[in-house]
């Protein structure tokens, strides 16, 4: 079934609704998502977003791009981290202008509370720059948004899974999604196509990420040709609920939240003196492992406390209701009285489908766009995260950058024409669900999607080293085997999970393999990125991003230049 | 321990009727009931069919009726819910396939209530200004994750299923009651219509079935006053 759009946007999270919300009525366009609209991730962010209002206390947005760049460890791209930072100050005051219930001061301000890696002056002390609502930013985030895409009238394909990106000659054509109610393949025909499908955490046992984050935008733009970028640096957030990853928000540490190890120890003050336990989150996950390892975790086992026991009635019931929540479901600890048991949880991709400044996604270092074809949000990498992502910046990123590719692709769709559509567009789409329904069943799709989670949890995760990966590299290989005889049992069309259970997975594997291959080459530990055998940033050699291709005999790699415009980079102390 | 789950499936491409499924999981007790699900899905049977997202209570994807109640599957431990568990799709909306259920009547009737911020006055430069007082008053009904508990829970919405029910009350709440908004009048009058609060008989089950813990009786409470008294 072949569909006509002037724009199709994938996914229904904050990148992809404001993205939707810059076209005029009279443009046809469609969201098109694997869930309802307001199930997206973006629904789960806490602590909040970050923007120079300088509500509370003097503040400025060149020293949010001074904290962003560092805390990209200097990976980041300068030009696109000041749009970033800029914008935010009108994003937030947009979002407050669609009504979203900010926390207030006293005053009726939007309120803001200090996070990590921001402050004032160039580093010199935390900075209150978050604004937020309660430690429920993103619910209040994604149902605004989701309001305004009613009030706008805009059209959803809800519980669509896109498989296919139609791309040819240095132009999209649209992409191809299989309707989940009915098993039916729909070809989209559309002059723009926007990917705003979020990360991939899932490929990680311990993992902040929904289980519908399997990276499809990334796996669905490799396969066609498309690099990702970037793609090793994979943040680690550090108060993730022992063994089950769910996130307690930097906000908790944002209102005074201590880390503690067995003896009781601040530890974070041997690593982070001005910073402290505020320090941005790769560093704080390393000291975290760090403390593990040489046997302070708590009864010496693999993770540590979060003291919230002095921050006070008030401040637990009124700033933090949601993780005080989730600690006495999913622990039955009372934070007002108990230590909390965390360790690091796999958390955001900085890396993904590379884009221009305007969300257009290039194939190459030269930044040769691929007309019509956008991204924005966790998939994409402009780059404004580098390395390693300040906590409050995706939320800005997703929509600022989601604002601007939507208003650069309604331009794009006034004055082009559609793509020419080939012959049987969907016939890589059906292939691949075939294939899935084919298999010898030899293989359960469980088994190797929990193999996969546990493997890259203890070889590519917070530390990394040649040894570890080359594994990973060779376990890659003999599940990527193993799946070819993985068979789907359920036979129906109507609302298939298993079979869409099969085929995201087939794409994580494809993206791990991007991970392992990416981490493997890059030989110098930057931001996120730690080679124990490699400890040392090196910006002679490494100061670039990497670009990773899909090849016939592998992953191939080519690498793109850092714009670096206002700061030179420093050795990155806190 | 061992977990016995005693599932409603159906499935109208191959079933005339529903049937009940019995699985036995081995788990630990502070599993949530969506990794006992999980557990069924990837290594007993792949065609269980279910809706699931975050696993931690925010995105609302899998409430359903656990023991008799509803609640959202990532939210209710093993360990609260004895030996044996039935699990059920929830009430009054037709079911697709096992647990997984039409949400299309749901979100039309929370698109009714005009659920976005309307203002007629000009916009200001930088935010427009609110007290923690009046930002408190609509904060309960901020909560909502339209999961459909409470509508699904609600035995006025059961026979009658063009009330508008508790969710939409909730989310038109939250902005009545937001001190930007201008549109109460627009709400108001879609609300006192018949199917609109009045069909609520103040009968609590949507305040035991909310899974955030908003006082929704209370709120479509307050929305009755408004209308009874035009005063918000």
């Amino acid at each position: 079934m072949i569909q006509r759009y002037d724009a199709v946007i994938i996914g229904a999270g904050g990148a992809g609704l404001m993205a939707a919300l810059q076209f005029p009525p009279t443009a046809k366009i469609a969201v098109i998502s694997k869930l309802y609209p307001t199930r997206s991730h973006t629904g789960t962010a806490q602590g909040g977003i970050g923007a120079a209002l300088g509500n509370m206390e003097e503040d400025h947005w060149e020293w949010h791009m001074f904290d962003t760049v560092k805390g990209s460890d200097y990976l980041a791209d300068q030009d696109a981290v000041e749009i970033l930072c800029r914008e935010a100050i009108e994003t937030v005051y947009d979002l407050e202008h669609w009504g979203l219930p900010f926390s207030r001061t006293p005053e009726g301000k939007i309120a803001q509370r200090p996070f990590g890696g921001h402050t004032r002056e160039y580093g010199k002390a935390p900075v209150k720059r978050s604004c937020y609502a309660a430690d429920r930013t993103g619910h209040m985030i994604l149902q605004t948004c989701y309001q305004q895409c009613i009030k706008n009238q805009v059209h959803f394909y809800n519980e669509y899974q896109v498989l296919d990106v139609l791309v040819g000659k240095g132009r999209c054509a649209g992409v191809v999604a299989m309707c989940l109610a009915t098993g039916e393949l729909h070809t989209f025909h559309a002059k723009a196509v926007i990917f705003a499908s979020g990360g991939c955490g899932k490929f990680y046992r311990v993992t902040s990420n929904a289980h519908s984050l399997t990276g499809d935008g990334m796996w669905v733009a490799f396969r066609r040709g498309i690099p990702l970028e970037d793609m090793e640096f994979f943040q680690f957030h550090p108060t993730g609920i022992y063994k089950m990853g769910i996130l307690l928000s930097e906000a908790a540490r944002g209102e005074g939240g201590i880390l503690r190890n067995k003896d009781g120890e601040r530890f974070m003050q041997r690593y982070a003196p001005t910073l402290l336990d505020l320090a941005p989150r790769d560093m704080v996950s390393r000291a975290m492992y760090q403390e593990i390892r040489e046997g302070r975790g708590i009864d010496g086992r693999n993770y540590l406390h979060l003291d919230l026991t002095h921050l006070g009635e008030e401040v637990l019931d009124k700033k933090l209701p949601d993780i005080t929540e989730f600690v006495r479901t999913y622990l039955g600890v009372e934070p007002k009285t108990q230590l909390i048991p965390i360790q690091p949880t796999a958390h955001y991709a900085m890396g993904g489908i590379p884009t221009d400044l305007d969300g257009r996604v290039i194939l190459d270092e030269k930044n040769t766009p691929i007309a019509g074809l956008y991204a924005a949000g966790e998939v994409a990498c402009v780059s404004v995260h580098g390395a390693n992502r300040l906590g409050t910046n995706s939320l800005v990123d997703i929509l600022v950058f989601g604002r601007r590719s939507g208003r650069h692709a309604a331009e794009f769709i006034k004055e082009n024409d559609w793509a020419p559509l080939a012959d049987n567009p969907d016939s890589y789409a059906r292939e691949l669900v075939a294939r899935a329904r084919e298999g010898s069943g030899k293989e359960r799709a469980a088994d190797i999607r929990d193999n996969l989670q546990d493997e890259m949890m203890e070889k590519a995760s917070v530390f990394r080293d040649a040894r570890g990966l080359t594994a990973m590299r060779e376990k890659l290989g003999e599940l990527q085997e193993r799946y070819l005889n993985v068979k789907v049992e359920d036979k129906g069309d109507r609302y298939n999970t298993e079979l869409l259970e099969v085929l995201e997975l087939g794409g994580m594997l494809d993206l791990a393999e991007v991970l392992v291959e990416s981490a493997l080459t890059r030989q110098e530990s930057r931001g996120a990125h730690f080679r124990e055998d490699f400890p040392k940033r090196d910006d002679t050699q490494w100061l670039k991003h990497t670009l990773a291709y899909a090849g016939p005999r592998g992953v191939e790699f080519r690498y793109k230049p850092v714009t670096i415009t206002r700061f030179m980079p420093q050795e990155r102390k806190y | 321990m061992q977990v016995t789950l005693r599932i409603k499936r159906f499935n109208p491409e191959k079933d005339k009727e529903p049937w009940w499924g019995e699985y036995k999981v081995e788990a630990e007790p502070t599993d949530r009931l969506l990794d006992a699900l999980n557990h069924v899905k990837w290594y007993i049977d792949g065609s269980l069919t279910y809706r699931r997202s975050c696993a931690h209570g925010i995105c609302g994807s899998d409430a359903m009726q656990i023991n008799g109640k509803n609640a959202l599957a990532c939210k209710v431990l093993l360990k609260n819910l004895g030996q044996t568990v039935t699990v059920e799709p929830l009430r009054a909306f037709r079911v697709i396939k096992d647990l997984l259920v039409d949400m299309e009547v749901f979100f039309e009737k929370y698109r009714q209530v005009k659920p976005y911020l309307i203002t007629h006055s000009p916009q200001p430069e930088k935010e427009r200004l609110q007290s923690p007082e009046d930002r408190e008053r609509y904060d309960d009904t901020t909560k909502c994750i339209l999961c459909a508990a409470c509508t699904t829970s609600c035995p006025s919405f059961w026979p009658n299923p063009d009330y508008v029910g508790p969710a939409a009350i909730v989310n038109a709440h939250r902005f009545i009651f937001d001190s930007r908004d201008e549109g109460t009048e627009d709400r108001l009058r879609i609300l006192g219509a018949a199917d609109g609060v009045w069909r609520c008989r103040t009968i609590f089950n949507c305040v035991e079935a909310c899974p955030r813990d908003i006082n929704v009786t209370r709120a479509i409470g307050e929305v009755k006053k408004a209308l009874l008294y035009r005063k918000v």
